[in-house]
């Protein structure tokens, strides 16, 4: 660095990491490879919410998107990730319509989220019943936990 | 494109109905966002509920409060386990005070894709009139 400050840094500037730290570090490296989000924003501000379940043998993501149906969303599957996009739209009610509240939003989304393991992306299924999406992505054979007999010696 | 179409959408926190008072069953309460628009014949509600089937969802009018609630079935089966949880399910529950210009018998409730469409008529007093003056 060319710039030397005169009030420099103090010796004890640099601190190794402590327990917290380490933790800290550990819990957004957990979100951002689930959500994709920024570093320090876990899952924040990303359209739509997700909530992600499995049991042994499939991966369950869930997302409330009222008056939207299947045919309007736009559904990709990759080896570990679920891309969601679309267009919630409302519809313009004439042009003598006066509004007193105007709560729902309208808008583009796209959402990228990152499974914690392989999927078949072969058989992925889609359903959205009563505004609520549900894809359940069945886990890859190596994906799934395996029993493991321990043997009497 | 105008403005509207172009605009990303945002994600927004399910607003919780905090009031203790109000609640007398387990489970969490949520408020539905809604649009309300007036025009010349009558007043449209609409209110996002997603999850809720057109079997759960109540229509309670008495005393020109109209109150909506809407039952929401746990969508997860037994067997999931959570690995991310941005949103809550809950009921929906939301009133609103009717003017009497509503002509309440003919009140109209039509659910679709989780969005609750409530069109209020007018009574027929209540619509407006073009008075002609007459010239002398």
């Amino acid at each position: 660095m060319a710039i030397i400050r005169g009030f420099g840094l103090p010796a004890w500037g640099w601190r190794v990491p402590t327990d917290l730290d380490r933790m800290r570090k550990e819990m957004d490296r957990l979100f951002d490879g689930l959500t994709g989000a920024t570093p320090g924003m876990p899952g924040a501000g990303v359209f739509p919410l997700t909530n992600v379940t499995e049991d042994s043998d499939n991966y369950y993501v869930r997302a409330e998107l009222p008056g939207m149906k299947a045919d309007e969303l736009d559904i990709s599957v990759t080896g570990e990730s679920l891309s969601i996009s679309g267009e919630r739209k409302i519809l313009a009610e004439g042009e003598d319509a006066k509004y007193h509240r105007r709560e729902r939003n309208a808008g583009k989304f796209s959402r990228m989220l990152t499974l914690p393991g392989h999927i078949n992306t072969q058989k992925v299924e889609a359903s959205c019943t009563d505004g609520v999406l549900t894809v359940v992505l069945p886990k890859a054979e190596a994906a799934k936990p395996k029993q493991i007999t321990v043997k009497a010696g | 494109m105008t403005e509207a179409e172009a605009k990303a959408l945002e994600a927004r926190e399910k607003r919780e109905v905090a009031s203790a008072a109000e609640q007398t069953r387990p489970g969490l309460t949520f408020k539905p966002a809604v649009d309300i628009f007036e025009t010349q014949t009558g007043i449209t509600l609409l209110a996002d509920m997603p999850g809720v089937k057109a079997g759960d969802l109540n229509i309670d009018l008495r005393e020109d409060v109209i109150t909506l609630s809407g039952e929401v079935e746990r969508p997860e089966t037994a067997g999931e386990t959570e690995i991310l949880k941005e949103y809550r399910t809950g009921r929906y529950v939301r009133q609103f005070s009717l003017s009497d210009t509503i002509d309440q018998a003919k009140i109209e409730a039509e659910l679709q894709d989780g969005v609750l469409r409530l069109v209020l008529p007018k009574a027929e007093k209540a619509v407006p009139r073009k008075i002609a003056v007459k010239a002398k």
